[in-house]
Order: C-alpha cells, then structure tokens, then sequence
C-alpha cells in the first residue's frame, strides 16, 4: 500500500507492506540515524517522532503513519548538534550507537517537560538502554543543556 | 513473525465488528507494539484508530477511558493522577519507555487479559468495568473469567468514588516486566486486594479481601497478607519461581494495606 507521511516536513510518498514497521520503512528510505538495537521495543535506539510525540519505531506500523509527522533526527540537525556538543564536553559520548535514539528522546523531553528535576529527567529515559556510558555522563550533560538548577548533585 | 495480508481502518464500531467476524484470523489491532512479539497470521488487521476511541472523559458518576487511549496518557492525565492515589497512572509508569508507552493502548492490554499487565491488576482492585461492543457493559473481574471471545473493547469505567488505593510492584529492573503486582483498595471498609503477574493474568484474592473487610486489625495484617498468597495460583517463569512469587506477593499486599490506611 501507498502511504503519505511528512517526514521531516517534507511530502513523501512510500510502499510500505501491512505488517511493515517504521524502523524498516525509514531506513530503506536512507533515514541512516534510525537504528534497531534490540527489536523487540526494549532498548529505544529508534526513536523517533509522531505527530511530535517519541515513539519506538520498531514497533509503530508504517501503514498507520499515513497522513502523520514523522521527525527524526535528521530534520532536528541544528538541536540535535548543539546537544551532541554537550554531550561531547561532558566525556559521555562514547561508542554513540544509541546517540540518535538518546537525542531524539531528550530533545521531545525538552519540549514536553517544564523545568524537570533530576527524578523527571531519569524516569523520562528509562527507555533509552546504553552498554558505554554508565548514563552519569548523559545525565550530566543533560541537566547542563536544559539548565537544571546545578546545585542539584547527580546520584 | 506475524503478517498482516489486509488492513482496514473502519469508520465506525459497528463495521469494525462485522469485520472482525467475517473471518476466522482476522484480528483486532491494538497499539500493535505486542504484535511484533508473536507469530499471528492475520488475514485483516482491524485498526480502531479511526473511532474516536482515545479519550479519557470525567463523567457524573465515572472515569471512562476510551480503548485507544495510549499508557502514556494514562500516566499523565490529571484525572487519573488525581483520582484513587494516582494507582491507576502509577500502575503504568514503569512499562518500558516512554516512547513505548505512547503507543500501547488500555483496550488492548485488557482485552487480551495479559498476564504481565500492570494496569489491569490496578484496574480491578478499584472493581473498574468494560464496555465490550457484543457483551456489553460488565465488571473487569467478570470479563476476565470469561473465556476469550471475539468482540471489540470500547472502553474502561471506574467509578468516582472515595476510595483509596496502593499499587506496588516488585521488577528485576525499573522497566523490565513485574515478577509480581498487587493493588489494594478501600472503600469505607470494603477492601479489595488484586494480585497479578503470577505469572497468570489478575486476580481477586477474594477471601483475604473478605477478612480484611469484615474484621480489620492492624495487628493482622500478616495473617491477610498470607490468605492472599495462600489462596492464589503462582506460576514459574524465567523472572521467577512460584515459591518466590507466592513469599513476595505477602511482602506486597502488606505493604499495600499499610499505604491505604496511610491514605487521607
């Protein structure tokens, strides 16, 4: 079936089987920052955006997709570096595997979270697994970019 | 790995049934992340996404929330954080991620009467109802003892009540699945104590709720908290043993009866 999405803010038109996933769809479209890690929706490396809201890829049919907003890091370039040299500074990008699926769902904490607390900021991530940093790093990183008050001590 | 030959995407509940009917493996899809999980044949995929069925709305009476409404939403409605102790959104925070979380839905977790769910253990300790399409409206704990059948979830009613609630869970990791959940319930002294994740689908521990209602003791909570894990089921998988299961659900259902009475 034929399906229309905005991805990126872009029209594009794509062939997409019943039972296809939007982890499929999008790399076979050369959307290179998707990456499947566990698939088997455990690990969160293929996040993206629908309708601006973070999503497994892996396990949202691209057939609903039709007609919806797809965002992936690729359309968040400018944000996703600014937060990459954060990340950078703060020593917790390391093998950067998961780095897209990371981004992807601390830039939609951004949006959605009103001055989060530390605890806000953990349990937001939950869903994003990385094997190299230890997430200290990240968490840092992540208070820094968003300006969490620093008094707050990481734990 | 599962296949879908058609899709359809029905405009109304009524043409959504008659699909699903027509034919022996045509199937009703929910969030369609669990999907994935299995090896289902399915001829046509019967997706509610087109009903208008993800809402969560205040009634005079209940709380009714659609069938697609996502796990997400559920955490962060208001209503629900502010009805009940918040169990209800409490029950569904520690699933996965958040990104899995705005996609899976309340109907297809409790039509499918998944042994692991959290939100269906939290739902039937505050003795909430369904509203099937064929069946009608009846009690969760009812609907579970059903034996499956074909029929659309159209949504979940809990009532607006004073009751107090405790959900509480026990997981190898923070988002891995529950080894085991409890949610305990009072309403004036009517208290209702669910188990699930045995690894079998929720239950009612009915008697130690029915002791707990008629001669409440704090000094006896021991003694409720073993009826309950005396008269339920426990099952072994690879999160846990039975026996295990059976020492924590006491462990559980303790510390749930304590947060009710903590409840003001």
């Amino acid at each position: 079936m034929q399906i229309e999405i905005i991805l990126n803010g872009k029209k594009v038109a794509m062939n997409v089987k019943n039972d296809e996933y939007l982890a499929d769809t999008l790399r076979a479209h050369g959307v290179s920052s998707v990456r499947k890690g566990c698939d088997t929706t455990c690990c969160g490396l293929c996040t993206i955006w629908i309708e601006e809201k973070p999503v497994l890829s892996c396990a949202a049919l691209s057939i609903r997709a039709n007609g919806k907003s797809i965002t992936t890091m690729e359309g968040l370039y400018n944000e996703a570096e600014e937060f990459a040299q954060v990340l950078v500074a703060e020593g917790s990008e390391q093998c950067g595997f998961c780095s897209p699926g990371f981004i992807m769902t601390v830039l939609a904490m951004k949006r959605e979270l009103n001055n989060p607390t530390e605890e806000d900021i953990v349990h937001y991530l939950t869903g994003n697994l990385c094997r190299c940093t230890g997430y200290m790093g990240q968490l840092r990183a992540i208070k820094k970019y968003l300006g969490v008050m620093q008094h707050e001590p990481c734990r | 790995m599962f296949t879908i030959k058609e899709f359809a995407q029905p405009k109304t509940i009524e043409e959504a049934y008659n699909t699903l009917v027509s034919k022996r493996n045509n199937a009703v899809i929910g969030g369609s992340a669990f999907l994935r999980m299995g090896s289902k044949k399915i001829a046509t995929a019967v997706d509610l996404s087109k009903l208008g069925l993800n809402y969560i709305k205040d009634r005079a009476e209940h709380i009714e929330i659609g069938a697609s409404t996502t796990f997400r939403e559920i955490e962060t409605s208001p209503l629900l954080i502010n009805h009940f102790n918040g169990v209800v959104s409490n029950s569904v925070k520690h699933i996965i991620g958040i990104q899995f979380r705005n996609i899976v839905t309340i109907g297809a977790s409790v039509f499918s009467k998944y042994g692991f769910s959290d939100l269906i253990t939290a739902l039937l300790a505050l003795d909430a109802e369904v509203v099937l399409y064929q069946a009608g409206r009846m009690s969760l704990n009812d609907f579970l003892e059903r034996p499956y059948g074909r029929d659309i979830l159209i949504s979940v009613l809990i009532k607006k009540n004073q009751r107090q609630a405790s959900y509480q869970h026990l997981r190898n990791s923070i988002s891995d699945y529950p080894i085991i959940n409890v949610a305990v319930s009072r309403l004036d002294n009517q208290w209702n104590i669910a188990v699930g994740a045995r690894p079998q689908k929720a239950a009612i521990a009915k008697k130690a709720s029915e002791v707990l209602s008629n001669s409440f003791s704090l000094e006896h909570l021991e003694h409720y908290a073993d009826i309950a894990a005396e008269e339920l089921t426990f099952g072994s998988n690879e999160r846990g043993t039975a026996k295990y299961r059976q020492a924590m659900c006491k462990v559980l259902v303790k510390r749930a009866i304590m947060e009710v009475l903590l409840c003001k």
